[in-house]
């Protein structure tokens, strides 16, 4: 592979998937309860967005990988301890409010200055990665119109796959309707791809690639830009959780036989 | 007064998908109830007509279409392109289009050039004060939102499955074509093609009645010491095959593959639902072996109908998620199901 990529990952941080959240009021808008006191991880589908550029990278010399992360800065740096060993990049850390009930527009606005002024930016090779949704606002709304706002029209969500031919060609998979993904080829960088779980799993922990990137991370944070990221509170009407809980028929000490009748019955029956 | 432009692409043949009228249906809806507004319909694809004379008898005040060889591909691009100047031709205020991958793809960066906001994911439409609001969730399924904005255009992707489609009669649409040239430089990328399972291997049908959801317990160590991974295959193909219905694996089931451990081969992230997967929406679902508290369930939020086989009474994704949980074991039921459905389902 002879390219050489500049790729810049935009992921967000969101509540560990596993805490219990609540939605609460306030004069700025819905936020989560304690939200600050909340474990937070690198989203989702952007840490598959980091692992598969780190992967593209490596197999690309020459190639550097971004990490552009909007978030509270307290929180970042949480994050950043586990991340960090992860895989190499270089943080661009904006100081701002990372849940998911902020607009999709400010927020892609916010992002795509921070790319544009990262230094030494060849936007003749970037590819912008991401997740295709987040795990908190869940919209996959943001990358595109980060991609608008740097005049990149090629644009591919829901990726599984990204591969580079002989002659710099990126192959594409995307996901699409009914378990099938969309093949497509593109002439090269500059391109945006929203990540969906992509091939690759969690890479280990490197306590050394935590070292180098934390030289470059924690001075990183100390400068990072506070991002004016707000909502329109009036828009929002109510915000609560679903009433969940449903009264279960348990049926214990029944025949398989019966069991079996009983689920066949109720699959034929609209 | 709004303006509202249902945004549709044709389907391969040429025809008005179902997500498509469903959106249909959500626009004549809020056009009933807000006074002075104005209902247009706006498709792309390579021949629009078919879709438009579909779409005839459906009230609209004008039909518009973006046509041409370049918008038979789904391509952000062209898409893009077209998207725009149906809109900017409309003069649309309110945009509302089906949740497909490919508006989906598309229609955010849409909303930023023609200076509007963008919502996805939308599971019903309302008006109140002659404003229309939308429902969405937010946190993966964990909350529910209603809001509105105020902010025009204003475009809302429907998620397929949420309304019901138009199904009014065809006829013969007045279609305006609204001319787009397209740069070459919106042309470097081309869709190759789709790549899916061989037809006896497909395992996703998003049309089913009933989504069959297989949990990491199928490939767990049974009582004779041993696990049954190859048994526990046949026994889920073998239901697939002989109800027809979608299959869904929870998160645990599907990272197996990359932990080193007996799994089901046909089990692939397409298939996982929850938290990092799919929320999937049938009327029914039948979840085995599945184990895992909040917010493992959340795969089970649109399924109306859900029962549950599971060893474990206490489970989760049962006890009080499940209308019925059968507490016993998932391999001995589905065998007798398979036996059953067998005689009553020609080979």
């Amino acid at each position: 592979m002879s390219a050489l990529f500049h790729i810049v990952v935009c992921g967000g941080i969101v509540p560990d998937p596993l805490q219990t959240l609540e939605p609460v009021g306030s004069p700025t808008g819905p936020s989560l309860k304690n939200e600050l006191m909340l474990p937070a991880v690198l989203d989702p589908w952007a840490a598959h967005a980091l692992y598969e550029a780190a992967h593209l990278a490596k197999a690309a010399p020459g190639s550097k990988v971004w990490l552009v992360s909007l978030g509270p800065k307290a929180k970042l740096q949480q994050v950043m301890m586990t991340i960090a060993q992860k895989v190499p990049f270089e943080l661009v850390p904006l100081d701002g409010p990372g849940g998911g009930f902020t607009e999709s527009a400010e927020v892609g606005a916010v992002l795509a200055d921070a790319i544009q002024a990262i230094p030494g930016l060849d936007r003749s090779r970037l590819l912008v990665f991401g997740g295709w949704e987040s795990a908190s606002r869940g919209a996959g709304s943001t990358l595109q119109q980060v991609g608008e706002r740097l005049g990149i029209v090629d644009q591919f969500q829901g990726v599984d796959y990204l591969g580079v031919g002989p002659d710099g060609v990126l192959q594409i998979l995307e996901r699409v309707e009914g378990g099938k993904h969309q093949a497509s080829t593109c002439a090269g960088p500059p391109a945006l791809l929203g990540w969906a779980t992509g091939s690759l799993p969690e890479p280990p922990n490197n306590p050394q690639i935590g070292m180098v990137n934390m030289r470059t991370v924690m001075p990183a944070l100390q400068r990072a830009k506070p991002a004016k990221v707000g909502i329109e509170a009036a828009g929002f009407l109510r915000v609560a959780l679903p009433a969940q809980r449903r009264e279960t028929r348990i049926v214990k000490d029944l025949p398989v036989d019966d069991i079996a009748q009983e689920i066949v019955d109720w699959i034929g029956t609209k | 007064m709004e303006t509202i432009l249902v945004l549709a692409h044709t389907e391969m043949d040429g025809s008005l998908g179902r997500p498509a009228r469903e959106a249909l249906t959500g626009a004549r809806s809020l056009q009933s109830r807000l006074e002075g507004s104005t209902l247009i319909v706006g498709l792309v694809g390579a021949d629009v007509k078919a879709a438009a004379d579909a779409a005839a008898g459906c009230g609209a005040d004008r039909f518009l279409g973006v046509s041409g060889a370049a918008f038979t591909q789904s391509r952000y691009a062209t898409d893009a392109f077209a998207a725009e100047a149906l809109c900017r031709a409309a003069g649309a205020t309110l945009i509302l289009a089906p949740g497909t991958s490919r508006w989906c793809r598309t229609l955010p960066g849409v909303a930023h050039r023609v200076g509007g906001r963008t919502d996805t994911h939308a599971t019903d439409l309302s008006v109140a004060d002659d404003a229309v609001s939308i429902v969405r969730w937010y946190y993966r399924q964990r909350m529910e939102a209603t809001f509105r904005w105020t902010q025009r255009p204003w475009v809302i992707l429907v998620d397929p499955g949420c309304l019901s489609p138009w199904d009014g009669a065809a006829g013969t649409a007045s279609l305006h074509a609204v001319p787009v040239e397209i740069p070459a430089a919106c042309l470097r990328t081309a869709v190759t093609g789709l790549q899916a399972p061989a037809a006896d291997a497909q395992t996703i049908r998003p049309d089913a009645d009933l989504l069959f959801v297989a949990g990491a317990g199928w490939t767990k160590t049974q009582p004779d010491g041993k696990a049954h991974t190859a048994d526990a295959a046949k026994l889920i193909l073998g239901f697939l095959r002989k109800s027809q219905a979608s299959l869904g694996g929870s998160k645990s089931l599907v990272d197996l593959s990359g932990e080193g451990q007996a799994v089901l081969p046909f089990m692939t992230h397409l298939n996982q639902i929850g938290q990092t997967g799919a929320t999937p929406r049938h009327p029914k679902g039948l979840a085995t072996c599945c184990h895992g508290e909040e917010p493992h369930a959340v795969g089970w939020r649109f399924i109306s109908e859900r029962r549950a086989v599971n060893l474990d009474p206490n489970c989760g994704w049962a006890r009080g998620k499940a209308d019925v949980l059968y507490v016993a074991d998932a391999f001995a039921v589905m065998a007798k199901v398979n036996a059953l459905l067998a005689e009553t389902t020609p080979a």
